[in-house]
């Protein structure tokens, strides 16, 4: 008897190890079919979303922390209610249903009921607005910043230049990594910066306030960390601004948050919180390659050189719309075999490059250097099909500036 | 021909056999019954709820996963765009006209609209308005892609297609406010006697009040998208500061309109709902007289709140701080409602067929759209949240869970009177629960990734969002395909007259004028004032 039990006992405990064996294969395939697909695993972003984020970013400013208390509150005391208001109304589902015998009660009116439920919810009312004043107030004060930086919107990218206080005079542009761009396009996204990444990050020192002044160049954009609790639209033809003190070093990121024609998911922020050593550091490397780089207008350019940078101008700028190949696409006119870029009086191109054309559809490039703007015209008109061997210097560049 | 209170001997009928009953084309192309001119509006705005699903399978499916599979960023843009221009201004609003068109007259004793020429054009207009929408996608350039707010100065990028829209949107606004028109008259002219406003039932109120807002606002988005077309095309520059035209002005004007709009697009969804609770609860709607004042204080609310959704524009802080408390005031009446329709259910009589689980669900989801909208008002809090998938989530709560619940409620509830049918109650329930489940799982991740910090209208993000990403796009196709299910196995078969007889008052506790006729509803109804009890319910004598 006891024999035949146990060996009974052994099947019953070979099968079901033999079933959750099973299951476990089933569920850890499925698992695999739906992890392969998204097989590029990724990680948290430190200063950037987490994965399956459901939070405001932890705060790395006053601001963004009161933000977040200011949330919380809300969310408990709406909370609160809902499920005081439904568990009545479920309460009543249950309770108040003709299959249940229930029989319609009479009354459909009371005026003190209604004053009840219209004072007092104008009381928790004016309980949410208190503390969301002062947080209002408190991010409305730019005043006394150690460091001002201007924050201008392009179509895609965003310029930085340091307008007060330690690091003056730095400018420089900021683009999404060319390389995530292109993943992006293949449909082969990967890492954990993945259209975080850009070339030129801004850095600002730890614990100082930071004075961001936005505007743009062409359509409106907006400028957010949500780290930082901070975001303004940069509006073309105006100046706004927003101010934080980052209490962490670190990197922080953040994106456009203004629809802004085809590339908007593809112009990034990227803000890097330096120590106040670092930071002085970065001031005085940046200020030595930037006055390196600087090109003289005065230089008169062998065609094959210029040729060679203007090609560089032309991806970082013009690609992107004209396309590689010169072809442009839809309203984007080619630059191949273009009458404009053809034309012998090189001033045709030069005043549509410098001021653009069409309303903006074609957006002015006045702020390239004369160097990059002369390198790129000469590089279309010797380039794909073009070859006029013309060639126009900075100079000529300048003098349409007049 | 008399479209008013006159009696109408046998004798004419014999010249009158056109009008009396017309057939064919010419009573579609020529209607002004209300009746057909309500059913070719719901026709029109079920097929543009269609459309619009298409072009948001279209955004889920690309956004599925990370990096783009199956379009590129600018016709990305196009979808966004078109999807909400059609859906607000093709979808949502045209449904609701339709909803008047049909219950206003029947509710208040009057033979039909008191200017029926006029009713038809309004309908008529919207052809070759959508036409255009639509077919805008074929231009050279594609479909207007600057999102359905169609902010300045991205407009003036645009190619043809964005002048296409505007005259679209021009005849659109048009169409409303002869709607309007028509139906403000007819409601504080052609009741039958013995119905005061305040006996009226709430759906007409919410309609009276939601037409003032139509004639109020219409025009000013006229002006906003009248100077876009100048700015673009006539050397104006309104919004381009290049000439010393200001962007935020045109926000100012849009939002002017745009406020109102959503609230005209929820107005006479509780007017639907206070129909339906009180008819499956069998009790009466709790504090009527309450509930207009509630409506009413919205409505004028509605018109001092705008700067609500220009937060991060830059405004001064007294700026932001009296649009925040405006904003939080219209939670008060809101809830006031709210409260008013559990109030009705409670010690009520319940039963729970298709009409009550979509008002019950509309009031259940679309006050977690009203929560989140509070929570959107706190202009700090919004600094976080403008412009990313919260705000997104907030406002699918409260048009899909709101509106278009609301109008499927009407729907069950009304089609009886309508279609001389009965649905089937077992299709309308995996309609009400396969919906209701889909769209949460659609939306409700979305208020994750706008907490996360994800950007509205991306084409691409990063993949630390793709897991709700996916789950969302999982939820749309799965609502998509419950809507599918509802045309195909309720709507269709209730047209072709499949399904048990419906008796003229379906639902033994309704009330109203519209069922004191026979289901489905005859062509010609109170062609003379009919008598009311003193209650104005039902016809006596």
């Amino acid at each position: 008897m006891m024999k035949t039990t146990n060996a009974l006992r052994r099947a019953a405990q070979a099968a079901r190890s033999r079933l959750s064996d099973a299951t476990l294969a089933w569920g850890v395939g499925a698992l695999a079919l739906l992890g392969s697909s998204a097989a590029r695993a990724v990680n948290d972003l430190p200063g950037g979303p987490a994965v399956n984020q459901v939070d405001l970013h932890p705060a790395v400013t006053r601001i963004a922390a009161e933000q977040q208390w200011l949330h919380n509150f809300m969310l408990v005391i709406c909370t609160v209610i809902f499920v005081g208001v439904f568990g009545v109304m479920f309460y009543s589902i249950v309770k108040h249903r003709r299959s249940k015998g229930a029989k319609p009660a009479n009354f459909h009116e009371s005026t003190t009921v209604e004053i009840a439920w219209t004072v007092v919810p104008f009381l928790i009312v004016i309980a949410m607005a208190l503390p969301a004043t002062k947080a209002v107030v408190a991010m409305k004060d730019t005043t006394n910043a150690d460091l001002t930086i201007k924050a201008t919107g392009y179509q895609w990218k965003w310029g930085y230049d340091y307008v007060k206080g330690e690091g003056e005079g730095i400018a420089f542009v900021s683009t999404l990594d060319a390389a995530q761009r292109a993943m992006s396009d293949a449909g082969r996204p990967e890492g954990d910066n993945y259209l975080l990444k850009v070339d030129n990050p801004l850095v600002v020192p730890v614990d100082k306030k930071v004075r961001i002044i936005t505007t743009a160049n062409d359509v409106i954009h907006a400028w957010m960390i949500p780290a930082f609790g901070v975001k303004q639209d940069a509006i073309p033809g105006f100046v706004r601004d927003a101010w934080f003190r980052a209490e962490h070093v670190g990197d922080y990121y953040g994106q456009c948050a203004e629809l802004c024609g085809k590339e908007h998911a593809y112009m990034p922020i990227h803000v890097k919180v330096l120590s106040q050593q670092d930071y002085a550091a970065w001031v005085e490397g940046k200020k030595k390659e930037l006055s390196a780089k600087a090109d003289d207008p005065k230089k008169v350019w062998e065609l094959d050189a210029l040729v060679a940078r203007g090609s560089q101008v032309y991806a970082a700028n013009c690609a992107a719309c004209h396309q590689a190949n010169g072809k442009g696409a839809g309203p984007i006119k080619p630059l191949d075999a273009s009458p404009v870029v053809l034309d012998a009086d090189k001033n045709k191109q030069i005043h549509v490059v410098l001021n653009g054309q069409n309303n903006g559809a074609m957006p002015a490039w006045k702020q390239l250097s004369d160097t990059e703007i002369a390198a790129v015209i000469t590089y279309t008109k010797n380039n794909w099909s073009n070859k006029t061997g013309q060639i126009v210097q900075p100079a000529d560049v300048v003098a349409q500036r007049q | 021909m008399s479209a008013v209170l006159e009696p109408h001997g046998h004798a004419g009928h014999g010249h009158d056999e056109a009008h009396a009953h017309p057939h064919g084309w010419q009573r579609w192309l020529f209607a002004t019954n209300h009746k057909d001119i309500g059913t070719l509006y719901l026709l029109f705005s079920l097929t543009m709820l269609m459309v619009g699903g298409i072009l948001a399978l279209g955004i889920r499916a690309e956004l599925f996963k990370p990096g783009l599979q199956l379009v590129n960023p600018e016709l990305f843009n196009q979808l966004t765009t078109m999807h909400g221009l059609i859906m607000v201004f093709g979808a949502i609003m045209p449904a609701f006209v339709g909803f008047a068109n049909w219950m206003v007259p029947l509710q208040i004793g009057a033979s039909d609209m008191a200017f029926a020429r006029m009713n038809n054009f309004s309908f008529w207009l919207l052809i070759p308005a959508a036409v255009m929408l639509v077919g805008s996608f074929f231009m050279p350039g594609g479909a207007p892609a600057a999102g359905w707010t169609l902010y300045a100065p991205l407009t003036l990028q645009m190619g043809p297609s964005m002048d296409a829209g505007i005259f679209a949107m021009h005849i659109m606004g048009a169409s409303s406010i002869m709607g309007s028109i028509n139906i403000i008259v007819t409601i504080l002219n052609m009741r039958a006697p013995g119905m005061t406003l305040m006996k009226m039932p709430l759906f007409c109120w919410t309609w009276l009040i939601t037409a003032y807002l139509l004639i109020a606002v219409m025009p000013v988005l006229a002006g906003a998208i009248t100077m876009t077309l100048t700015d673009r095309h006539f050397g104006t520059t309104f919004f381009n500061p290049a000439g010393g035209g200001d962007p935020v002005m045109y926000q100012h004007i849009f939002w002017f309109f745009g406020h109102p709009e959503v609230y005209i697009m929820i107005l006479p969804a509780f007017g639907i709902v206070s129909a339906i609770i009180p008819a499956f609860a069998r009790k009466r709607l709790f504090g009527y007289t309450s509930m207009v004042y509630a409506t009413a204080s919205i409505a004028i609310l509605s018109f001092i709140v705008w700067a609500h959704h220009m937060f991060t524009t830059g405004m001064p802080v007294t700026g932001q701080l009296f649009f925040m408390y405006a904003t939080m005031l219209i939670a008060i009446p809101t809830g006031v409602k709210v409260f008013n329709w559990i109030a009705t259910m409670w010690r009520g009589s319940m039963t729970f067929e298709t009409p009550m689980l979509f008002a019950v669900g509309f009031l259940f989801v679309f006050t977690m759209g009203g929560f989140t909208g509070l929570i959107l008002s706190v202009a700090p809090i919004d600094i976080q949240l403008q412009d990313t998938y919260y705000v997104v989530a907030h406002f699918h709560y409260v048009l899909v869970a709101g509106s278009l619940f609301s109008m499927f409620a009407g729907y069950y509830y009304w089609s009886p009177k309508w279609t001389g049918v009965m649905y089937d109650e077992a299709r309308g329930k995996i309609h009400f629960w396969g919906s209701l489940i889909t769209f949460n799982l659609t939306f409700f991740p979305m208020h994750f990734l706008g907490l996360a910090g994800m950007p509205r209208r991306y084409a691409d993000y990063p993949m630390q969002f793709a897991d709700f990403n996916m789950v969302a796009s999982i939820g749309a196709f799965g609502f998509g395909l419950m809507q599918v299910y509802f045309i195909l196995f309720v709507v269709v078969p209730a047209a072709r007259g499949q399904g048990a007889k419906a008796s003229q008052k379906p639902w033994e506790a309704a009330e109203g004028l519209e069922w004191e006729v026979p289901s489905p509803a005859p062509f010609h109804t109170f062609e003379n004032p009919p008598k009311l009890n003193a209650a104005a319910t039902k016809v006596i004598g």
